[in-house]
Parts: C-alpha cells; structure tokens; sequence
C-alpha cells in the first residue's frame, strides 16, 4: 500500500478523496481502499491510468489520469507544413488511420478554399467507412476479450487482416497508410484494389453474423454487460459525449447527417440508435453502424465516376510526379510547395468529420504562412474518457473493465 | 430568419452593455467579448429556449505572442436544435493570466479547460479542480507557449537511470 | 518420424548441458507486450491467426512481468511512460531480453518534441531494434527468430550469477 500511494501524485489522492459523492453501499465495509489500475494494463486499452477508491469492491471514486502518450503533436503541427503532418495525423486514433488522414485533409482544403475532384471523394469515402469498419471489429473484438470470451477477438482481427490487404494493394501499406493528400488521394484506386473491396462486402455479413452468434444469446456475456454502466441522454450532451456511445443513450447525432462532408448526402444509409445507454447498447450500435457501412460502401462502388483524383491546381496541390520530372512549371510549384508550404489565407476554421469513436475536429488558425499558426486536435477519446468518473460510480471493479472496454478510448487520440 | 441573425440579434438585446465583435469567415461565425462577462453570455446562450447551446465542443487558446493580450481563450458550441455552431471568443492577458471557468455552465469543460492551464498557463477561475493534465505535476514551464522549444529542456522531466 | 526413428533400441542421446538448456529456452520465449501505442496493434496482429505467433513458441503473452522472459516495448515512450517501462522490466526475472519495436523505441521516431525519450536504449539495455513505423507482423517474426538465435548461444553459465535487481521498496513493517 505504501509503494502505491507513493506513485501516486498528492495531488491526485486529494482529488479522489474530495470527490463529492451520493453513493450508498449496503453493508459498507467502513474499508476503503485506494486502488491504482496504472498506465500498464491489460484492459485499459492502452495507456490509461485509473486512481479508484474502493469500499471493498465497490467504486467510490475514480480519477483518470492522462499523458502517458503524450506526444506534443499539436506543437509539432506548429512547426511542419500542411503536408507534412499528414502522416502525423495517421498515428492519432492509431486503429483507423486513414480516417484521420481524411479529417485533416478536409480541414486544410477548406482553410485554402479548394475541393477535391469527385472520384478522390468517393475513394475517400469508400475508405473513411472502410476504417469505422476495421475500427469497430477491434473495438467489439477487443470488448469481448476483456469481459472474457477470447475466440471473438481471433475471428474479428481475421476480417480486419482482410482490410488491411485491400490497404496494402490500395496504396502500399497495412496500416498508417497517409493516402489522402491536400486535392485529392495519393494514387489512383486499382481495379484491383476495388474488386477487393466488393469481394470482402459480399463476404463480411456472414462472418459477422458468426461472430454475433457467439455473444448475442450468450448468458454470460449478457449478464455481464446488461445494465452495465448507463447514462442518460442528457448527462451525456452535458459531458461532451460523442459517436457510437451517444447514439446509444438516445441521441441521433452523427456528422455525417447533421454537417455533411464529402458526398454523404447522396448516400442513403440509416443511423442507428439505441435508448438505454448501457455497456450493451453501445455494443449493439457498434455492430449495426458495421453493416450501415457495408451498406455505404456498396453504394459508393456503384456510383464511384471516371475521372482524376488529385485537383489540378498547382499552387496549392502537389502536381504529380510524372509532371514534375517533365514540365518546368510544375517543378517550380512543386519547388514551392515542399519548401514555403501551401499559404492559405489568413483566417481561421474548425471542421469536423464523424471518426469512429466520435467528432474529430481540427481547429486551425493561419497567419498566411505555410504552417499553421496553431493547430487544435478536438479528440474524440479525450471526452469520452472524461465521462468515466460519473459512470463508473456505484460499479464494482470487474464492471470498470466492461465500461472501458465498451466507451472504446484509443490512447493516442486522448493524449495526443 | 437565419439563424445567424437571431444569434446576434439575441445577444444584443440581451446584453446591451457588451460590444460584441463578430466575424463571419467561410460560413462560420465568431463572436468576441471581453472576458469578465464569459459566464453570464455562455449561460444565456444554453438556457435560451430559441438558441439551446447544450453542447461544448471545444475550449483551447491561441498565443499570439505579443506584448498586450497575448492569449486568446477561444469556445466552439453546437446547438442541436438548429444545428449550428458558433466559436466565442475572449482575449486574456498575460499580466492577469486567468479568466472564469464555464464548468457550471457545461460539465464537458472540464477536462478541456485543464489542458488549455497546462499547456498555456491560463488559471481558470472557479474550476473545481485544476490540475495539469499531460504533462507531469511538478513539470514546471508550458510547453505550448511560442516560447517554449520544440525539442523541450533538457532536464525538465528526470528519466531512471539504467 | 522424430526423434523415436532414430534411437535403434534402448538409446541414450548426449548433449552438452548449454545446448539443452538454451534449446529449452528459445523454443518457448513467452513474451510481455509492453504495448503503448500503434506498434501494439501490429503485435496484436502477430498475435492473430494469419501471422500466428504461436508457432514460434510464444504461445502465450502474459501481461504479468514476472513470468515473462522477452520484453516486447512497442509504442513511443514519453518521459512520463519511462518510469513505468523501468518499473516492469526491474519485475522480470533473469535471463531476459527486449525488444524494441518500431521507430519510436529505437530514437525517438517521428516525434522529435518535448515529451518524447528519444531511444529507449537511454534506460534500458535493448537486445534488438526492428525498424518500421509500424513493422510489418512478418517483421516482429523477423526480430524474435534473431533473439531465438541469439539465446541459442548462450551459456547456461552465462546467468548462475544473477543477482534480483534492487527495488526501490519501502519495507513493510
């Protein structure tokens, strides 16, 4: 007890203990415990720390404690160009990647007053739900394993490999791909690449089904999930709750329909939503939202058109190579461009997309010089993390991991 | 009528006193104010029935760097009724580096106004709990000031021997 | 087939004590995934059925450090994360082994910032580096096979002295 407490920043325990609380225990052990859950964790799903304070099993307390992955990546945005944090912007919600890389794109493109071409749109689209698709099988994969049933986490990274084989013809690598650029996407969707992506449409339902199987009248499953960690709809809202956790406590609130960005307007696709707000309900709304993107992505590869996929605008997109190595003009601007950057005009915007766990936002101010002036990541992970000292209250401590597993937090967007 | 319009139409009748300045950039409307009456605007702007800002998205500062009003403290909102999202924004200055904490207005704040005191410096006034957030407790500078080293000093956090 | 075909009638098979010992070791290096950021996903994909890591002799990663013998650090290490590697690699029993994983671990990667260690090797005593950013699973195959062979040529004497690191404990009374 006294190595723990130790670790433990005075300052911490006085939070924990000055945490005004309304809880009663039945049979109160009059014991009460400070518990450290530390950054390394087999349930934390990352590096999250948890200070708990505990009469016997019971949660009375809990402060979460962040910056074990903090990277200073919004100092970093301040020093590099627009394209050169693209591949920065891969590592943020690390299980996603090209999601991010479609956010900050998005971001720039509309501090320089440009839009991409429509078929870089719809390849963007195509993967951005490609990535909530890989998102929430390691997520439902990953929740099952902490609650105890292991052989779901096997099936669902064996869909996931698949994907990450059709980003791997895509563009050349598994995973951190940086495949969208300011104008466009990096290269051209192959042939190849998108009979891939039908195949693995056509195959996924099923083995998804399969894996639902496993766990959907699983007794254990649902005992230990059911009633679990519920939040009300406006406590959520108050929090700053957002994505697949608030569509579970009753609120129909997805970017993609209330802000469209892209082409998400012409899509027809549903949004689902559940009202109980518990551990199960998030659950379910990860694994419908998994089948309104198939439902998305076999729209987007029927209407995906003919035509290029970087704007042809040289003095603010990378020309391609091919001109470059042939064409005087486009060496200068591509001169241009890698040393001074694109210089937006002064101003200042915040744009956000629908990632996987919820609004990520990039709040962007430029003095008119090739970098940013300042550059605000508006993590998704980080609020949603901020709501655990409310639920976790009342719990006991194998529901924490249940709770954790179903908010679904990536480390490497809340520290950033 | 828009609802840009009835935003700033509201404001004024409301708060007659303040001199707002407005900004409406690429469709997207900013509202400045001085900081000493950040609470009570933030406040009329989630209780009016009309407007229902329920929601805080975001709550960071930008360091200027110079000398009067260094810091500016800069909040997105986003009202699900009439789905819009305003940016307010209050400058600070570094002599009275603080301004009022709106953690009674939207809980969700919280958190975000203690990573904005850790890496600015900015003291929330009335926040219930300001603590850093990243960086370690005793880690005594702000990494996000513009005079603060990228590559950080050397020294300022210890690392165990091997 | 195997080792039976080979033995005529009742055979004796001699080897020196070293090879046995180091034999037994590498075919079943159980590894600690000190698992931090996007490298760990990598590792959690070696762990799946199409890179299986299982066959190797890893069957199992056991987040305890005490039962561990190869600490796999993958993910960017901050002055904060430091203490806690330290703390965990000081848990683990003798022989062990590290690997560090991916860019970050090896110097600092593409983070070149205030918070950032850059190179784990400032405080801890790494075995092998992988490059990549993150390394391809085939990769990860690629660095434990080289720690197989690099325990199979140790000695067992190599260890007889091992003395448990000094932990910085208060004593309980």
């Amino acid at each position: 007890m006294d190595t723990e407490l130790k670790d433990i920043h005075p300052k911490i325990i006085q939070a924990l203990l000055d945490k005004e609380t309304d809880i009663t225990v039945e049979d109160a052990l009059e014991n009460e415990m400070i518990l450290n859950m530390g950054p390394q964790h087999p349930a934390t799903h990352g590096v999250l720390r948890l200070v708990l304070r505990l009469d016997g099993e019971t949660v009375i307390a809990c402060v979460p404690e962040l910056g074990y992955l903090h990277r200073g990546y919004e100092k970093l945005a301040e020093n590099m160009s627009y394209y050169e944090f693209i591949p920065h912007t891969d590592r943020l919600d690390y299980i996603s990647p090209m999601a991010n890389n479609v956010g900050w794109v998005l971001a720039v493109e509309k501090l320089a007053g440009i839009e991409a071409p429509p078929r870089a749109q719809y390849i963007r689209m195509m993967i951005a739900e490609l990535a909530r698709i890989t998102s929430h099988l390691v997520a439902i994969g990953a929740f099952a394993m902490d609650v105890g049933a292991l052989t779901v986490f096997l099936w669902t990274l064996r869909e996931r490999e698949k994907v990450l084989d059709i980003w791997d013809i895509l563009c050349g690598a598994r995973f951190t791909n940086s495949y969208a650029r300011i104008g466009g996407v990096a290269n051209d969707a192959q042939p190849e690449a998108l009979a891939k992506v039908k195949w693995f449409i056509d195959q996924f339902e099923e083995n998804l089904a399969e894996c639902e199987k496993l766990l959907n009248t699983n007794r254990i499953f649902i005992e230990r999930v059911d009633g679990v960690g519920a939040i009300s709809k406006e406590e959520a809202i108050d929090l700053g709750f957002t994505g697949p956790n608030i569509r579970a406590s009753g609120l129909a609130y997805d970017l993609r329909r209330a802000q469209p960005y892209l082409k998400y307007s012409e899509i027809d696709f549903d949004i689902p939503v559940y009202t109980e707000g518990d551990c199960l309900a998030r659950y379910f709304v990860r694994l419908d939202e998994m089948r309104e993107s198939t439902k998305i992505v076999r729209q987007v590869l029927d209407k995906m058109p003919q035509g290029e996929v970087l704007l042809n605008q040289p003095k603010k997109v990378l020309p391609h190579k091919t001109e470059v190595y042939s064409k005087m003009e486009e060496l200068i601007h591509d001169f241009m461009i890698v040393n001074f950057g694109i210089n937006p005009p002064a101003g200042e915007i915040y744009h956000a997309i629908e990632g996987s766990k919820g609004e990520l936002g990039f709040y962007l101010v430029s003095k008119g010089e090739g970098h940013p002036w300042k550059c605000k990541i508006r993590s998704p992970s980080f609020n949603n993390i901020q709501v655990l000292p409310k639920i976790l209250v009342g719990h006991m401590i194998s529901d924490v991991v249940a709770i954790i597993g179903s908010i679904d937090p990536i480390m490497g967007e809340a520290d950033k | 009528m828009d609802i840009k319009e009835l935003v700033l139409q509201k404001l004024k009748e409301n708060f007659p006193d303040i001199n707002f300045e407005t900004i409406d950039y690429l469709d997207e409307l900013t509202v400045k104010f001085p900081k000493e009456s950040v609470v009570k605007v933030c406040d009329f702007l989630k209780s009016d029935t009309a407007l229902e800002f329920l929601f805080c998205e975001d709550v960071t500062a930008i360091d200027w760097a110079k000398r009067k009003d260094r810091f500016t403290v800069v909040y997105h909102i986003y009202s699900f009724k009439n789905n819009f999202r305003l940016r307010l924004k209050a400058d600070v200055d570094e002599s009275d580096c603080s301004i009022d904490s709106v953690t009674s207005v939207w809980k969700g704040a919280n958190w975000q106004e203690r990573e904005t005191y850790d890496m600015y410096g900015i003291k929330f006034n009335n926040h219930s709990d300001l603590r850093r957030m990243y960086m370690p407790e005793d880690f005594e500078y702000h990494p996000l000031r513009k005079d603060f080293p990228l590559m950080g000093i050397p020294g300022s956090i210890p690392l165990p021997k091997k | 087939m195997g080792l039976e075909s080979l033995l005529k009638q009742d055979g004796y098979f001699t080897t020196k004590v070293d090879a046995l010992v180091a034999w037994a070791r590498k075919s079943s290096v159980w590894p600690m995934p000190m698992g931090i950021s996007c490298c760990a996903i990598e590792m959690m994909a070696v762990g799946d059925p199409k890179y299986d890591i299982a066959r190797f002799g890893s069957e199992v990663m056991r987040f305890t450090p005490r039962q561990c013998d190869l600490m796999i650090v993958a993910g960017t290490v901050t002055y904060k994360m430091a203490p806690v590697v330290k703390k965990i690699y000081d848990q683990m029993p003798d022989p062990k082994w590290v690997i560090a994983m991916g860019a970050c671990t090896a110097s600092g990667g593409i983070y070149r910032t205030y918070s950032v260690v850059q190179g784990i090797d400032q405080f801890l005593p790494v075995d092998c580096y992988l490059a990549g950013c993150p390394p391809r699973p085939d990769n990860l195959l690629n660095a434990l096979i080289m720690i197989q062979d690099k325990i199979g040529r140790t000695k067992a004497s190599d260890f007889k002295n091992a003395k448990s690191p000094e932990l910085e404990l208060t004593s309980s009374n």
